[in-house]
């Protein structure tokens, strides 16, 4: 009887604690965005960060769509050759890029290298006293350094994300074209056929939503570092960690929302 | 000065415990204007948190702390931003931000408090140029402005520290160890530069530091905090002749005496 108590305080505690954490990552994510419109504005640390995550963001995004895109146009021909259907690869491709794999796989990217590194710097800050130092240079730490990161990061995905989708489809195309003897014309008036401007309009809006909790997780686990190295390390792995479950998590909801109808 | 003058900071009955650790107990205190206050005190006796308690960075559990008369511990972040541009602070590691240059991190308080409003304008070029003086007024070479925080060594990190927290020239200053983890000469021109910086800018300053040596370069008068309270305060000379055995034992680096050293925490 004792174990079974036990094991439902547990999950109570459990539970709580989620609904906690929840509570604080809102408020948090409140505080930084009530700054959007309140001056002074920090446009440098705006556009660096948009550069940090648009411009630099840019190799291992195009790779990652690029062989995705290539592996989804050999996987269906596979598959469908057996019933005489390659010529539903091309809409198969474009359908998935846009509204899968360019959104999330750039999501995952962008996870592992920009929200750990928000997080680590942040985390280096906190823990060697420099955002106490912001505090008291009249410089409120939330408005320097949160603010224009999720502003950034909603804004410079969506970017990443239109790229993905050229160079996924790009990959389906030169798969089929260059190995599986497609012909190139027929494979892009296929393409052309099946694009439909909703599906890359909800990738985009996938995309500007989860810029924004990878960059909140980078965020607000570095802003909550303690503990000197380890403890930035631990943070940072929150963060990643976090961010891609949230991301998954919002993907599935976002195509409910959007496709289910 | 006399005792009848209000003080420039006055602490009551200052209390801060995390968890079931208490580390401030009741700390009084009053700091005079244009004078400096070091605190001295073993590791993890609390010097730190009452400094942060001053700065705001954390809330007290119960107490007051009035600066120029008004307890800065009820005033909202909003309110308290005016006093904070008075206040600069030398942290112990310096916490020069990594991502900016040498110079921008001396002219940061000065251009965010223009960007705020509490300050005036400044131009790049302006703040570049304030910066090289700064520089030079902490015995630097204004070149080192372009340099990044990582390439300077532990004792220029803090003497620019020094040349960012004197920048907007504050009524108040604050010095988190100053010399920890520099060797005996570059503490002495450490301590030198803090007393010359306080004694021209005729700001109020407190300091917290487990370096004799160094209280007595920078205090007119010095406090020791022990048990979350401050037990004894005095001149510097009397430093090694308080009369108080806990003070003496700490002052000497006796093994014995009042003081117990709980290696296990």
């Amino acid at each position: 009887m004792n174990g079974v108590l036990d094991f439902i305080a547990g999950l109570g505690r459990a539970v709580l604690d989620i609904v906690r954490m929840a509570g604080r990552v809102a408020l948090f994510a409140a505080v930084a965005l009530s700054h959007v419109v309140r001056p002074p504005f920090y446009w440098r640390t705006l556009w660096g960060t948009l550069v940090e995550i648009g411009y630099f963001s840019l190799p291992v995004v195009a790779l990652t769509a690029l062989f995705s895109g290539g592996v989804i146009a050999l996987q269906s021909y596979t598959g469908f050759a057996q019933y005489h259907a390659q010529n539903a690869i091309a809409g198969i491709v474009i359908l998935a890029v846009t509204r899968e794999l360019g959104p999330v796989l750039a999501g995952l990217m962008v996870a592992g290298r920009v929200g750990a590194a928000m997080s680590a710097e942040i985390g280096t800050m906190r823990v060697t006293d420099q955002i106490d130092a912001l505090t008291t240079l009249s410089t409120n730490p939330i408005k320097y350094l949160v603010t224009p990161r999720l502003v950034a990061g909603t804004l410079a995905l969506p970017f990443l994300v239109l790229v993905a989708d050229i160079l996924g489809v790009l990959g389906g195309f030169t798969v089929c074209v260059m190995k599986l003897d497609f012909s190139a014309s027929a494979y892009i008036t296929a393409t052309i056929a099946s694009l439909k401007v909703m599906d890359v309009t909800v990738g985009l809006v996938k995309a500007a939503i989860f810029g924004f909790l990878i960059a909140l997780m980078g965020c607000y686990h570095g802003y909550h570092s303690r503990g000197g190295a380890e403890g930035v390390g631990a943070a940072t792995t929150a963060a990643v960690v976090a961010a891609s479950i949230l991301l998954l998590t919002f993907d599935y909801l976002l195509t409910d929302v959007f496709f289910s109808q | 000065m006399t005792d009848t003058q209000t003080p420039k900071i006055r602490i009551r009955g200052l209390k801060k415990a995390f968890g079931p650790k208490v580390v401030l107990d009741g700390v009084d205190l009053d700091v005079m204007g244009g004078t400096s206050f070091v605190v001295i005190g073993g590791s993890g006796t609390g010097k730190s948190v009452l400094l942060r308690c001053i700065l705001g960075l954390i809330t007290p559990d119960a107490g007051s702390i009035e600066i120029d008369g008004v307890d800065v511990t009820t005033l909202s972040p909003r309110q308290r931003e005016p006093y904070m541009a008075r206040i600069g602070m030398l942290f112990q590691n310096g916490a020069l931000f990594d991502s900016l240059s040498v110079w921008e991190n001396v002219t940061f308080g000065l251009v965010a408090a223009a960007r705020a409003g509490h300050g005036p304008r400044i131009t790049r070029a302006q703040a570049r140029e304030r910066a090289g003086a700064l520089l030079e007024q902490v015995g630097m070479d204004p070149a080192v402005g372009a340099l990044s925080p990582s390439e300077l060594s532990g004792g220029m990190q803090k003497r620019v520290g020094l040349a960012r927290a004197i920048a907007a020239r504050p009524e108040i200053l604050f010095f988190d160890e100053p010399t920890t983890g520099l060797d005996p000469i570059m503490g002495a021109v450490i301590d030198g530069l803090i007393a010359d910086c306080v004694r021209k800018l005729g700001s109020t300053a407190i300091a917290i530091t487990h370096d004799m040596a160094s209280a007595q370069r920078i205090g007119d008068r010095v406090g020791m905090l022990y048990e979350g309270r401050l037990i004894w305060q005095g001149l510097p000379s009397r430093l090694f002749d308080s009369g108080n055995p806990v003070v003496d034992q700490f002052t000497h680096g006796r093994r014995e005496g009042p003081i117990k050293i709980d290696v296990r925490n």
